[in-house]
């Protein structure tokens, strides 16, 4: 075993620990530490080798990828982080679909590393298109409603079918080189359309669909390099991605199948009744002596809140409230938010603890003795319709039961329907209280109230 | 070469990876996703292994050179990030007043 390999072997051990350290926020940055060290070792490791002669290009594109790796980390605000998640991906993918195009001819191969380079590629190129496709809808330069179009899944499942075909075809006739050009457009073609039918809501599978392929590809250019790091660092990506997105699915009721290749159009035809039913609308000032009178709150935070960035406003309400002797708490649905974690994380900078930070099934049990479920920007996570009605578009989905809560407050723009476009039963509840207004603005007069009011 | 021996290491990986993905906290499924993203750019080891080839033809240059540019562009700033999060992440209310 030579040195490189040594050092390969110590990295994959690393990439493991990593991970398990992640399990807990108390060893976590222990985990990323043992990450980096890992690739350390796996950089150096590659830079040793015999095969390689030629530095000075490598050196470039080491230094040109930090000069853009390190801003993009560090000046990214934390409500962007699904979008710089998103283009991170797309940036692995893509390197990975060019080493497998750079192999591809450098090599003509055929058989098992044939079928290992159009794994690569193929899932390299969709992940890469794919991957800009979602951050143009996360940062809403593409719009990020579903654009759907009839026969839509039956157009994605002939141009996938035409890929594996063509990559069939490369791996029993390797002679055929100008199918291969073909091949590449389709894969990209195919990461394009796949995220097409995608709303917002379903990003958080989306992102970890994604990262799951990326890491599939890397693990297919293990196969065709014959490196076990690769095959075991992408393998550890690929399953990771994989049970976050069947975690995600569990959390919006929709079943695995219907993800593993993206198929998800929303089939939603929204029961949009144009009748206006009467809503009880509180100011700051009630809302403020009823926050104060409670002995318990639970925070409800959804997209909304980041697109608000109400997370540091949130935090001075809970401080307030705490001081005055309320016991605060905020639930957390899985799917809340534009990826896995969301909500956890921009309330986390806004120095909320993270024991505060409850989880839906622990927070359920409590919900029927609190006294006000606040509810910031989330929708359909909170609408009674997923369990009362069952020809609702999101029938089944686990919710958080605000509606249990003595009473319920809802931070709301207006009106609208949420990003499944159906009514929400909990609005029109005698126990609701609707707060009209830009969800910062609304939480910073909350503030405001209960600091000036005294013992209300 | 032992393709079979690939698979097995493979299979082995996955399925090490669903047990310890498993007991990740939900808390800490974002720093997660952002951590394994960065470890899947191990992809910058084939760069490496293009772009430092002695007799390579122009095409395998320029595409192993954007190659290492997109790869060390993704772990660079997964694993910055990813320590960026954790460090937000505290326990108690931290004692500034």
């Amino acid at each position: 075993m030579s040195l490189f390999q040594a050092l390969y072997l110590v990295a994959a051990a690393l990439f493991i620990l990593a991970l398990k350290w992640m399990s807990a926020p108390a060893t976590a940055r222990r985990g990323v530490f043992a990450g980096e060290v890992g690739m350390l070792l796996a950089v150096v490791g590659t830079l040793m080798r015999h095969e390689v002669v030629n530095y000075q290009w490598i050196v470039a594109g080491l230094l040109v990828g930090a000069a853009i790796g390190v801003p993009l980390a560090i000046l990214m605000p934390m409500t962007h982080v699904p979008q710089r998640t998103a283009i991170s991906q797309a940036c692995g993918a893509l390197a990975s679909a060019l080493i497998g195009t750079a192999e591809y001819y450098r090599l003509h191969p055929s058989g098992f590393i044939m079928s290992a380079l159009a794994v690569e590629i193929l899932l390299g190129f969709l992940t890469f298109t794919a991957s800009l496709m979602a951050f143009g809808k996360l940062n809403e330069i593409l719009p990020s409603r579903p654009i759907t179009y009839k026969g839509q899944n039956y157009v994605n499942l002939v141009l996938f079918v035409i890929a594996v075909g063509i990559a069939v075809a490369l791996v029993l006739h390797p002679e055929q080189a100008g199918l291969f050009p073909v091949f590449v457009a389709l894969a990209l073609t195919f990461g394009v359309l796949l995220i097409i039918p995608i709303g917002g809501a379903d990003m958080p599978t989306v992102i970890a669909l994604l990262n799951s392929y990326a890491g599939l590809s890397a693990s297919a250019m293990g196969f065709a390099l014959d490196n076990k790091l690769l095959i075991i660092a992408g393998a550890l990506d690929g399953s990771s991605g994989l049970i976050l997105s069947i975690i995600m699915c569990r959390a919006m009721n929709r079943s695995f199948t219907n993800v593993l290749f993206g198929a998800f159009g929303q089939l939603q035809t929204a029961a949009a009744s144009g009748e206006v039913r009467p809503v009880r609308s509180a100011s700051a000032e009630e809302a403020a002596s009823i926050l104060e009178d409670a002995r318990s709150v639970v925070v409800i935070p959804g997209y909304g809140m980041a697109v608000a960035q109400a997370q540091h406003k949130i935090r001075e309400l809970h401080d307030i409230l705490v001081k005055k002797g309320v016991e605060v708490r905020f639930a957390i649905h899985p799917v809340a938010g534009r990826m896995p974690g969301h909500m956890n994380v921009l309330l986390a900078e806004a120095d909320v603890p993270y024991d505060k930070l409850i989880e839906m099934e622990d927070i359920n049990a409590d919900m029927g003795m609190t006294d006000v479920a606040l509810i910031v920007g989330a929708n359909d996570i909170v609408n009674p319709a997923a369990q009362n009605d069952p020809t609702s578009p999101i029938a089944g989905m686990p919710i958080l039961d605000a509606y249990k809560a003595r009473t319920v407050m809802i931070i709301k723009r207006g009106m609208s329907a949420g990003f499944a476009g159906i009514d929400n039963e909990l609005y029109y509840m005698p126990n609701t209280l609707m707060l009209f207004g830009d969800a910062k603005s609304f939480v910073a007069g909350l503030v405001k109230e209960i600091g000036a009011g005294g013992h209300g | 070469m032992n393709y079979e021996f690939g698979l097995y290491v493979f299979m082995l990986a996955a399925f090490l990876g669903f047990e310890l993905i498993r007991r990740v906290s939900p808390l800490l499924h974002t720093p997660l996703m952002s951590l394994t993203n960065a470890i899947a750019s191990i992809s910058v080891v084939g760069a490496i292994l293009i772009s430092g080839e002695d007799h390579a033809s122009l095409l395998s240059r320029i595409l192993g050179f954007i190659a290492v540019v997109a790869a060390t562009t993704n772990l660079v700033s997964g694993y910055l990030i990813t320590d960026r999060m954790l460090k937000m992440f505290k326990k108690r209310e931290p004692a500034k007043k």
